[in-house]
């Protein structure tokens, strides 16, 4: 007789977890991520984990404007303003109530998916570039409200918010930095709400969101509640991004009026549109863009205003560079990385993919 | 009733901006089916050349109407340098472009000319010609200057061949096609006459507002409500619809609580107020959109 | 022979990734009236777009001699083919009098009065309604109109496609005899989309039939008219 070792044991137990894995790709990615995920913070810098965590931010957000805009063909050039609402619903719960941050998060949530919700009303009435219009009214006119002088007691008015004594720290005696214990908490979000948008957009209700954005008349005959459907989906993209918010308004611990100007909404559309429309995992790329390619500009900037600084040595009449002017250069090689960007692949990276992807196959066969 | 009837001259006077900055957003909009994002900074660049021109010893007039031909030219150019090229792309991508060539336009010019604010001159003065100053020399010499660029814009496209192939290039695109109008260039003409009227606005706006990088932006928000009020199809709703928005403005400083703070959230209410009501403006026609 | 004024060869075209022309070959003459007949949906239309550049082709088209099938639309209208579009392309919103001016918008300007006074002995009723918005005008006036403004290039050719469709007989008789004195008078050749059959038939001196993105007859048009199968599928008798 054979006793069954130990080790065998181990080893059939990975095979069979292999196997299981290989067979179900989507789990063994999951799990992938988890372990990656799990691991990320013990091994990066700190700095580096914050911006990891305000990429999982930017993508939350971005994801949430996508559902609306890839999915159910509206435009929105204020979701800056449903961040906001979380952010400060969050805070304002924080420093009045002293309500634990966790407990904020999905009254943020409920607050803006009532906000986009009721934004959505009359944005039911607006085509295309109305809406886009309306939204960027609503991204301007954003920070002036959160700055309005009858709200201030709660808003913090001008200077905002400070929330560094109340960020949270590790439970259970963990031996985790604020930093690293903040993209824990965000990663778990993270996770959740991309669960809860690729359901979404896989159940009936997303077909029905989809059948809207194909066709309206269509969708209208098939008796689909057209303006139920776009109102809510408003909602939920609002609730998307001010899910972003608070989660922010806990990593930066500080909320001011000035952090959501039409920067930021700007910012999120770009992401949307770079990482590809319709696409959920495309608000992964997207944030990446949004969060890095300022950076590289910056240095190309500092290496441009350099050589301009040597060019004028030799020509007497070449403008002087001082410290807020390539502050200006930056934003233009910004700008001018954003067109090439939509020259090279006008439909975004997944469009880039998709193309990809065709050729492949026409290769192929 | 008497500061009433102030409030809304005044009104009149930032309301001619509006309705520049709306006129050659209706025009954009009419030529390439796109609101321009970036028709604030083209106009606050414009009036930097300007100040330059100056700057460097032009006349006022001289340094006035060469901006003019110059910011046409660049109207012109972005069309065919940087739009041309993308014509085919998805609409969501357009308005990407309209966010870089806004921080592009408004970074160079930091870059070239700093971000601290300078003072600009006006052409009109700046004595009262109005009982309580609530109007001054300059305020009724934007009012003019709008007036006699409104009805040179109308003779224009009323009485002018260009002006017909641009209407028709607008109207019907294909159509004009088949008439042998070359629909391209019409837009980018339609680009260089805006960025002209931008600039008019942007070189009347700045002794008021002063000369800075940002000076356009909540500008845009006024002209963008302006536009919208009058309904995008209509030049003449534009217009009236800028007026309108400068002196519903000026008489919300009489709402306790409100006063100049709460300013741009009035003109989004407005945008929002309008377009609910009346989806297409005041003056509008339906447009049976492409997004 | 001398040269065709318009010819096609392995004509393709294509709306986005989807054929709906397969080479097609074909020859027109100055001063004739070439008729291109087939059923519904079978890519007359496209026919005529692809001749004018306005939608995606392989092959070789030329007019005059010279190739245009890479040329932009405007430009081969401005060689002189007038195409008069489906749907009429009237300028709604724009007078009789502008659509006609716009026309002409090529020509040097001293000629446009003249050349309006001549679509008017063609199209009197367009005189009557000269001021009016072009969008206000019935069916058979925005046809004629839109023929007039055809004429205002002084074309040498001109691309029609079904001036027939959806007007009464009546003013369908009048319509194609307008367009008979037109090409002999105006000395304009025609290139005739049509699926009135029997009517296009009369009016040209060849004609080729089209079915699903293929030319499958071809040949003067009185030796079409007399053929069995023609006779059956387009001419009803
Ligand atoms: N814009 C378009 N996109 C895709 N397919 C088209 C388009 N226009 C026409 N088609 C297709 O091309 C074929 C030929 O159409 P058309 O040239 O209009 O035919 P005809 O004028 O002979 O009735 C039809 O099958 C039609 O469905
Ligand atoms: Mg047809």
């Amino acid at each position: 007789m054979k006793t069954t070792s130990p080790v065998t044991v181990l080893i059939a137990a990975i095979g069979a977890t292999v196997i299981t894995l290989a067979q179900n790709w989507k789990l063994a990615g999951f799990i992938f991520i988890l372990i990656v995920g799990g691991l990320f913070p013990l091994m990066a810098s700190g700095v580096f984990t914050f911006q990891i965590t305000q990429l999982l931010i930017y993508a939350i957000a971005i994801a949430g404007l996508n559902l609306l805009t890839g999915f159910n063909g509206q435009f929105s050039l204020g979701h800056s303003a449903f961040y906001a609402i979380g952010a400060y619903v969050s805070a304002v719960l924080m420093t009045q109530l002293d309500m634990p941050f966790y407990l904020t998060i999905p009254i943020a949530a409920a607050v803006c998916f009532v906000f986009g919700f009721l934004f959505g009303l009359p944005a039911l009435r607006l085509e295309g570039i109305y809406l886009a219009l309306a939204t960027f009214a609503l991204a301007i006119a954003t920070p002036q409200i959160l700055k309005f002088k009858p709200i201030e007691h709660l808003t913090g008015g001008v200077q905002g918010l400070a929330l560094f004594h109340l960020k949270p720290e590790a439970p259970f005696g963990l031996q985790l930095d604020q930093d690293q214990w903040t993209f824990y908490v965000t990663f778990a979000v993270t996770i959740l709400m991309f669960f809860f948008a690729f359901s979404l957009v896989n159940s009936r209700s997303g077909r029905a969101m989809k059948a809207i954005r194909d066709n309206h008349i269509a969708a209208k005959v098939t008796g689909i509640n057209l303006s139920l459907f776009k109102t809510l989906t408003f909602g939920v993209s609002a609730l998307f991004t001010g899910v972003a918010g608070a989660l922010s308004a806990m990593l930066i611990a500080f909320v001011a009026p000035d952090s959501f100007q039409i920067t930021l909404a700007v910012a999120i559309f770009v992401g949307m549109v770079v990482g590809g429309v319709g696409w959920i995992p495309g608000a992964f790329l997207g944030a990446l863009f949004i969060l890095f390619v300022p950076n590289i500009a910056e240095h190309i900037a500092f290496g441009l205003a350099a050589f301009f600084d040597f060019v004028r040595k030799f020509i007497p009449f070449f403008p002087t560079i001082g410290e807020q002017s390539s502050k200006g250069l930056t934003g233009t090689v910004y700008g001018v990385f954003l067109i090439l960007l939509i020259y090279v692949m006008p439909s975004g990276l997944a469009g880039l993919l998709r193309l990809a992807v065709q050729r492949l196959a026409q290769a192929r066969s | 009733m008497e500061q009433v009837v102030q409030q809304i001259v005044g009104g009149l006077a930032t309301g001619a901006i509006y309705a520049c900055i709306a006129l050659s957003i209706v025009m954009i909009y009419q030529a390439i089916d796109h609101l321009n994002f970036a028709q604030g900074e083209m106009a606050m660049f414009s009036t930097y050349i300007a100040w330059q021109l100056m700057h460097w010893g032009m006349p006022y007039w001289g340094a006035f109407f060469l901006t003019i031909a110059i910011s046409f030219v660049l109207g012109y150019a972005i069309e065919r340098i940087v739009f041309k090229p993308v014509h085919n792309a998805p609409v969501l991508s357009h308005i990407v472009i309209f966010i870089a060539l806004f921080v592009i336009i408004n970074s160079m010019a930091g870059f070239i000319w700093e971000f601290t604010i300078k003072p600009f001159p006006t052409p009109f003065g700046t004595k009262p010609v109005l009982g309580g100053g609530i109007l001054s020399a300059h305020g009724a010499g934007m009012i003019a200057v709008t007036g006699i660029m409104l009805v040179m814009l109308y003779a224009f496209f009323r009485y002018t061949r260009v002006g017909l192939a641009m209407r028709a290039a607008s109207a019907n695109p294909d159509s004009a096609r088949l008439v042998g109008i070359r629909v391209g260039f019409m837009n980018a003409l339609g680009w260089g006459m805006a960025a002209a009227i931008g600039a008019v606005a942007g070189i009347m706006i700045a002794p008021v507002v002063f000369l800075e990088p940002n000076m356009m932006v909540t500008i845009l928000l006024y002209g963008f409500a302006g536009a919208v009020v009058g309904g995008l199809t209509s030049p003449g709703g534009a217009v009236f619809g800028g007026f309108a928005v400068g002196v519903i403005e000026n008489l919300a400083s009489f709402v306790p609580q409100f006063g100049a703070e709460m300013k741009l959230t009035i003109a989004l209410a407005l945008i929002i107020l309008v377009l609910t009501l009346k989806p297409n403006g005041l003056f509008g026609r339906k447009i049976v959109s492409r997004v | 022979m001398s040269t065709p004024l318009l010819s096609a060869k392995n004509l393709r075209a294509f709306y986005g990734p989807t054929q709906i022309l397969y080479d097609i070959d074909f020859d027109m003459h100055a001063g004739g009236i070439t008729t291109l007949l087939g059923a519904n949906g079978a890519g007359k239309t496209t026919t005529l777009r692809a001749l004018s550049g306005m939608v995606k082709t392989a092959g070789e088209i030329r007019f005059d001699g010279k190739l245009i099938s890479n040329k932009e639309t405007a430009d081969i209208v401005r060689l002189g083919v007038a195409h008069v579009p489906e749907g009429r392309g009237t300028f709604v919103r724009q007078t009789v009098e502008e659509n006609l001016q716009l026309g002409g918008i090529t020509q040097p300007a001293g000629q446009i009065a003249a050349d309006i006074d001549l679509v008017f002995t063609y199209f009197p009723r367009l005189k009557e309604r000269f001021r009016q918005q072009a969008g206000t005008l019935s069916g058979g006036e925005q046809q004629m109109l839109a023929i007039g403004r055809a004429l205002m290039l002084r074309p040498k050719v001109m691309l029609l496609d079904e001036p027939s469709f959806g007007l009464a007989p009546l003013i369908v008789q009048e319509m194609f005899g307008i367009l008979r004195r037109l090409n002999q008078k105006e000395k304009v050749s025609m290139f005739l989309v049509e699926q009135n059959a029997s009517l296009a038939l009369e009016l040209a001196d060849h004609a080729y039939l089209l079915e699903t993105g293929r030319v499958v007859m071809s040949g003067p048009a009185k030796e079409l008219s007399q053929d069995e199968n023609i006779r059956r599928a387009y001419l009803g008798y």
